[in-house]
């Protein structure tokens, strides 16, 4: 399934990308953390990099955001040469790091008014512009706080804040939601959901297919350091099968059974859920899935529920990373 | 974006732009207020820099000062100068610790992506070291003068040695910083600076008078870098210091910045 070919329909109308990179290049030591990757991002979009751990994704932004220096290829960030020149590049962007860049030590206010003096903020301008951001991230109150006393969610908002002292070109979001609980997660996403209506470029990083699919207007999904696919959302379901039947069976111990059964119907391999029991495949249509769940009560395969859907992007996100494949090597022994 | 909800509590920031480019100083100013801001929210670290050379000068005048020097007053006369010199060494290490743990948790990474001067960090990292210098300093040389001690070249005198204590802080601070950008771990940064120091800070002319030392050991003593700063330090305090003697002691120093201040800007440049 790796073989599925990226549409790109929006690129070929960009004409001034906020990043445009060409095979992109980290290696460490024997390992290709990055692996030639191309990217493009339109301005003023939110576009996510999704991938499991490890697949290059934090490297990648380090690489535009000028914090690792590429081993080939070549990028653009808002028009400047990424290796020509660096220091064109950092005034155009901001980036929040998966772990907060913040002075623990300091009180929020003065976390911003140190970056907004760096910026060349001076004295009342500086506390003014701080005062101003706090108050937008709803965090006026604990602005004389020591940020070691923040709460994960108020930490990532002022970290996000810190990144907009100067309202930059590019945000660079690593991960932006890891280890926040659900509600502070809703907050930073209606944040980002603002930052671009303000016009801000942003690039995240998530392993989270939900938030790439909430958020991002386009997704480039990197695995091993190789770009595996790129679309909307919408366009990476579609490429995966229109149509997803999806079967929990009441006696999880025949699986195996049940995938081969699907698997020899349907034609396509199915993905195993996580939770047992439950088996995902690509239907052609609603008779073939007819006739697959048929198969499967001749063969005395119970079923407690079934249903058919459209793929949810974890199960795009599978198929794509070939995960499912990997499984279905083991069933081929087995069968 | 596939599903925006009410837009009535979306965040939409007016766009702004960047003021006039600051200029080095500015930004390393800057830092240096930021190392200020620590000593008010985290008061304790002042423990660790003062608690160690206050039992220093404690324990080695009251429990050696009578057997070598006669009496712990007269020990105090000899050992003061040095033990400032300890200090600032000492106190340099935790200043690399800092570090360690600033690299460690990815703040580092904001002020990298950041246009700005880039050594700006290690200048205001020095601004930190200076004041604790000078805070340990002042504290141990209040001590002293209570338990006696009485530098022959008055206050001249301890002014001009608190400003080479400066430059010894300012050289040596270096050593600690190339360490805090290699080693991840604070600990490890301790551990690795005080096997350093301890054998240069001991076998120096801090403590003892090296006339006793055995010949091989007096050999590296005499040109122990530790040893000429203590011994320019004695002399600035007493009124005896030659410009030979304050030449020796800073070129330890000098060496350590030009060497050093490249390679700081190098190791965190590297990408």
């Amino acid at each position: 399934m790796n073989q599925f070919v990226p549409t790109n329909p929006v690129n070929a109308r960009v004409e001034n990308p906020a990043i445009s990179a060409r095979g992109l290049v980290k290696t460490f030591g024997a390992v290709r953390a990055v692996d030639g990757i191309d990217l493009d991002v339109p301005a003023g979009m939110i576009f996510a990099i999704l991938g499991p751990n490890g697949a290059g994704k934090t490297t990648l932004m380090r690489m535009l955001a000028t914090l690792a220096r590429p081993d080939g290829g070549s990028a653009t960030v808002m028009g400047h040469d990424l290796i020509e020149a660096p220091a064109d590049v950092r005034s155009e962007i901001a980036m929040t790091g998966q772990f907060a860049s913040l002075d623990e030590d300091l009180t929020g206010q003065e976390n911003l008014v140190l970056l907004a003096r760096l910026w060349g903020f001076r004295g009342r301008a500086a506390k003014a512009r701080a005062l101003e951001l706090l108050a937008a991230f709803d965090l006026s109150d604990a602005a004389a706080k020591q940020v070691k006393d923040y709460s994960g969610g108020m930490r990532r908002r002022l970290d996000i804040a810190a990144s907009l002292v100067v309202t930059p070109g590019v945000l660079f979001l690593d991960e932006p939601t890891t280890g926040l609980d659900p509600k502070a997660r809703k907050e930073v996403w209606q944040m980002i959901r603002g930052l671009a209506l303000s016009g801000v470029t942003i690039l995240l990083t998530t392993q989270y297919l939900e938030e790439a699919d909430q958020l991002a207007a386009r997704i480039a999904v990197i695995d091993h350091g190789k770009k595996i696919a790129e679309g909307t959302s919408r366009e990476l379901k579609a490429a995966t099968g229109s149509g997803f039947l999806h079967v929990a069976l009441e006696d999880p111990s025949r699986s195996d059974e049940a995938a081969h059964l699907l698997g020899e119907r349907l034609g396509h391999v199915p993905q195993r859920n996580v939770e047992g029991g439950g088996l995902s495949v690509v239907a052609g249509s609603p008779q073939d899935a007819n006739e697959a769940i048929a198969a499967l009560m001749d063969a005395g395969i119970a079923l407690s529920d079934f249903s058919m859907g459209s793929p949810s992007l974890d199960e795009v996100f599978f198929a794509l990373t070939g995960e499912a494949d990997r499984d279905a090597t083991n069933d081929g022994g087995k069968a | 974006m596939s599903e925006i909800g009410g837009t009535d509590n979306l965040l939409v920031l007016n766009a702004v732009g960047r003021p006039p480019q600051p200029s080095a100083l500015s930004n390393a100013l800057v830092f240096g207020w930021r190392a200020a801001l620590k000593f008010r929210h985290v008061p304790e670290q002042l423990f660790d820099l003062v608690m160690t050379p206050i039992m220093f000068t404690l324990l080695f005048t009251f429990v050696f000062g009578g057997a070598l020097a006669g009496s712990p007053a007269e020990y105090m006369q000899f050992f003061l100068p040095g033990i400032l010199v300890q200090t600032v060494t000492f106190n340099a290490v935790y200043s690399g610790m800092g570090l360690s743990s600033d690299l460690g948790k990815g703040l580092f990474d904001r002020f990298r992506s950041l246009p700005i001067w880039p050594l700006a960090p290690f200048a205001g990292l020095m601004v930190g070291d200076v004041l604790r210098h000078l805070i340990a300093a002042s504290i141990i040389l209040t001590i002293g003068l209570i338990l006696g001690y009485r530098p022959g070249a008055g206050l001249p005198g301890v002014l001009a040695a608190f400003a080479l204590l400066i430059v010894i802080g300012f050289g040596v601070g270096w050593v600690f910083i190339v360490l805090g950008l290699l080693i991840r771990t604070p600990t490890t940064v301790m551990t690795f600076g005080f096997t350093f120091l301890f054998p240069l800070v001991f076998a120096s002319n801090i403590m003892v008078d090296p006339a006793t030392m055995p010949g091989w050991l007096r050999a590296f003593v005499d040109v122990n870098p530790i040893s000429l700063m203590s011994t320019a330090m004695r002399g600035l305090m007493a009124e005896s210091a030659t410009l030979g003697e304050i030449g020796a002691a800073v070129i330890a120093p000098a060496v350590l910045t030009l060497v050093l201040a490249p390679t700081t800007l190098w190791l965190y440049m590297r990408r």
